[in-house]
């Protein structure tokens, strides 16, 4: 059984008369220990895929089902309950609590989790260590390099041991170097069996998972399948962003 | 089902933390923080002032009617006749000796009786004169009918009445006016055995009240005494000068009594033999005075069993004096009740306004309170964001705003009712009353009350606000 099975799943925007299908009539499944890109450029309905697999959003049609749950028709509630418990996002621009040390930050799932303060506390600083930011838990995110912030960020999508996590241009605001060092960290959380979704608009870095989607205009266009390719990267040229980080 | 228990046992175990973030948030912005309260801190501690303003009214009030006899006590005045009797003016005789004997035989439910007849006098004595507000003919019961106490010497007895002796029992002021007040000549004089004139006629001094005063203005003296006698002379002398007005005046008033036998007032003053010509003030209504001694009493104050019988009691009084007075009405009752009523009425006045006030200062820190919540969540669109997309539910960041208001209101209001302590301070050196006001529990405990009330008030509609916020649309706030 997949960890999400998503069938015939449409989102619709009206604007006015205009109707805008930001996702098509989409089905895909999600194996358990899946590492996966989802790739588009910018408008293609990645990101309302990502909100709708995160819990975020609800689809306008079609059903989902995440770890055994149907979540197409879940109320608030439980969205919010699912995202707390089963699901980890990672975004481009961090998203970390300026107010709040990097330890808290990393608490503030258990918090609605409504996990003890001491339990918190030790399975905050356990999933820095995994990270290898132990040593900045006290620190507020601004005294943070990017690559530091964005650790912490994954340090707290991991803290509530989440089924699967989305990162959302994870490399999006960092150098090529840290970047790449934030994609070999997702690799390696990879090969302790999580379920990653990596969402990006840049095939480069898609290329580091075995499994890409490809969405366009609301529909997927493609399924590369690179496991049994023995993980050759395809050629691309390097988009201009890319050029301009590194 | 257990989804939803497990809900709520999270949201009460969260509270902790939810309270702490709120403190964290509000530490964060000390001084809006500090602005925003304000508006809570003036709030609770006018209104807290204000009820302790009132109280310290009331209290002075209720000292004032015990000092004049309580609510037992009854007057019987003359009144005109009415109308519809007007024909049979000239056969009224008016309140006399000869109501109180019926009164004393035929009215079971008053306890005393002590008729009285004023005079307006000049007193001299010392080399001094002055004209008393209070000199009255009285039966030796006037002194517990009054709440009179004699400091020094007797009260004069129902021989001295019988013999119509010139003696006289004084209050402070005589001696104060024809001797000097202890406070400005530095020694207390006991005029006791001092011959004092009354419109010329002498009379020995036999007895001196104590000197009446309000529970505030003997603490002042007290504490004036204390101070030594540089300090003694300056506050004691500013201190009588405000004795002449405002809640003070029934002391004052009753320290003005000069009391002579009844009897010696008729045999010297009244029975025609008036050896200075001067009348009762209500002469010209009446007929039947004049040279041939005029009998009627200025009042007649008598005090019933109980409060609890006062209808009946004011009934039977009726009855009796209808028959003396051959079914002519003129007299007419009053009653403390009355002024118990009044001060009643006033207070509750002074307190719906004040409170009044009070809550609207309330509301307009509520306001407050509300406005800044409103400012602060849309400078944390972002973070509601954030939390939600963690896992924070609906009712979540709803609690987590409320608590944040909550938590401006009940900083405010402590330190509000801190503050009121200052505040009343302030008023009352302000304040023309002589009462000092009196912070109660219940008020304070209304004000804070009344401040949380607001606190949660003012943040509903920004926590509904942050709380609907799409976690989407937050994330991408800029």
């Amino acid at each position: 059984m997949s960890l999400v099975e998503l069938r015939n799943v449409s989102k619709i925007y009206r604007l006015g008369e205009e109707e805008i299908r930001a996702l098509d009539d989409v089905s895909l499944d999600i194996d358990e220990g899946e590492f996966i890109s989802i790739i588009g450029p910018s408008g293609s309905g990645k990101s309302t895929l990502m909100h709708i697999l995160g819990c975020l959003d609800s689809p306008t049609r079609g059903t989902i089902k995440l770890d055994g749950v149907m979540i197409h028709d879940a109320s608030a509630r439980q969205l919010a309950t699912m995202r707390n418990r089963k699901i980890g996002f990672v975004f481009q621009f961090f998203n970390l609590l300026p107010k709040l040390s990097v330890v808290q930050n990393v608490e503030l799932p258990m918090i609605y989790s409504g996990v003890s303060g001491r339990e918190r506390r030790e399975r905050a600083m356990a999933s820095l260590e995994a990270v290898g930011m132990a040593n900045r838990a006290k620190h507020r995110p601004s005294q943070l390099s990017g690559g530091q912030q964005q650790r912490a960020a994954i340090a707290r999508a991991l803290v509530n041991g989440p089924k699967i996590v989305f990162a959302d241009e994870p490399t999006g605001n960092l150098d090529s170097h840290t970047g790449e060092a934030i994609l070999s960290l997702f690799r390696k959380l990879s090969t302790e069996g999580r379920t990653i979704v990596l969402v990006t608009h840049d095939p480069e870095i898609a290329a580091v998972t075995p499994r890409r989607i490809e969405i366009r205009d609301g529909k997927i266009a493609e399924k590369v399948d690179l496991t049994l390719a023995g993980l050759d990267r395809p050629h691309v040229v390097r988009s201009p962003e890319d050029k301009l980080a590194s | 089902m257990s989804q939803q228990s497990e809900v709520i046992r999270h949201s009460s175990g969260q509270l902790v933390t939810t309270i702490t973030a709120g403190f964290r948030e509000i530490w964060a912005h000390k001084f809006r923080s500090l602005l925003t309260m304000l508006g809570i801190i003036l709030g609770v501690s006018s209104l807290v002032a204000m009820s302790a303003l009132v109280a310290g009214m009331e209290k002075g009030a209720k000292e004032a009617l015990v000092a004049i006899g309580g609510l037992e006590k009854v007057r019987i005045e003359p009144r005109e006749v009415p109308v519809e009797q007007r024909h049979l003016i000239d056969q009224a005789v008016g309140i006399t000796l000869n109501d109180v004997y019926a009164l004393q035989e035929s009215a079971p439910l008053v306890t005393r009786l002590s008729p009285e007849m004023r005079l307006p006098a000049t007193v001299s004595g010392n080399g001094k004169s002055f004209r008393p507000w209070g000199l009255a003919g009285v039966w030796p019961v006037a002194l517990e009918m009054s709440e009179h106490v004699i400091e020094h010497g007797r009260m004069f007895n129902e021989i001295d009445d019988e013999m119509a002796r010139n003696v006289c029992v004084i209050g402070t002021r005589t001696r104060d006016e024809l001797w000097g007040s202890p406070e400005r000549t530095g020694i207390e004089v006991i005029p006791i055995g001092e011959t004092i004139y009354i419109n010329g006629v002498p009379f020995i001094i036999i007895g001196m009240f104590q000197h009446y005063e309000s529970e505030q203005e003997r603490k002042a003296r007290e504490l004036a005494q204390r101070e030594g006698n540089q300090t003694q002379q300056d506050v004691v002398t500013r201190d009588r000068g405000r004795g002449r007005r405002g809640g003070n005046f029934v002391f004052w008033l009753k320290n003005s009594t000069i009391y002579i036998p009844l009897n010696t007032m008729w045999m010297k003053f009244r029975s025609g033999v008036t050896l200075t010509g001067f009348g009762p003030g209500f002469q010209a209504t009446g007929g039947a005075g004049g040279a041939t001694g005029d009998p009627r009493l200025s009042t007649l104050e008598l005090k019933i069993a109980s409060v609890d019988t006062l209808p009946e009691a004011l009934q039977q009084i009726r009855n009796v004096l209808m028959s003396t007075h051959r079914g002519i009405e003129d007299f007419t009752f009053r009653t403390q009740e009355e002024w118990a009523e009044n001060i009643n009425n006033f207070i509750r006045n002074a307190r719906l306004s004040g409170g009044l006030i009070a809550g609207i200062s309330l509301l307009v820190g509520g306001i407050g309170i509300m406005n800044i919540m409103l400012a602060s969540i849309s400078e944390r669109v972002r973070e509601i964001g954030i939390r939600k997309s963690v896992g924070a539910s609906t009712a979540d960041i709803f609690v987590q705003i409320l608590v944040e208001s909550v938590v401006i209101a009940v900083l405010g209001g402590l330190a509000g009712l801190a503050t009121s302590f200052a505040l009343v301070q302030m008023l009352s050196s302000l304040s023309p009353t002589e009462n000092a006001p009196i912070v109660t529990v219940s008020a304070m405990g209304v004000a804070f009350g009344f401040s949380v009330m607001i606190g949660i008030l003012a943040g509903i509609f920004p926590a509904i606000k942050a709380a609907r916020l799409n976690p989407i649309q937050a994330l991408r706030y800029e």
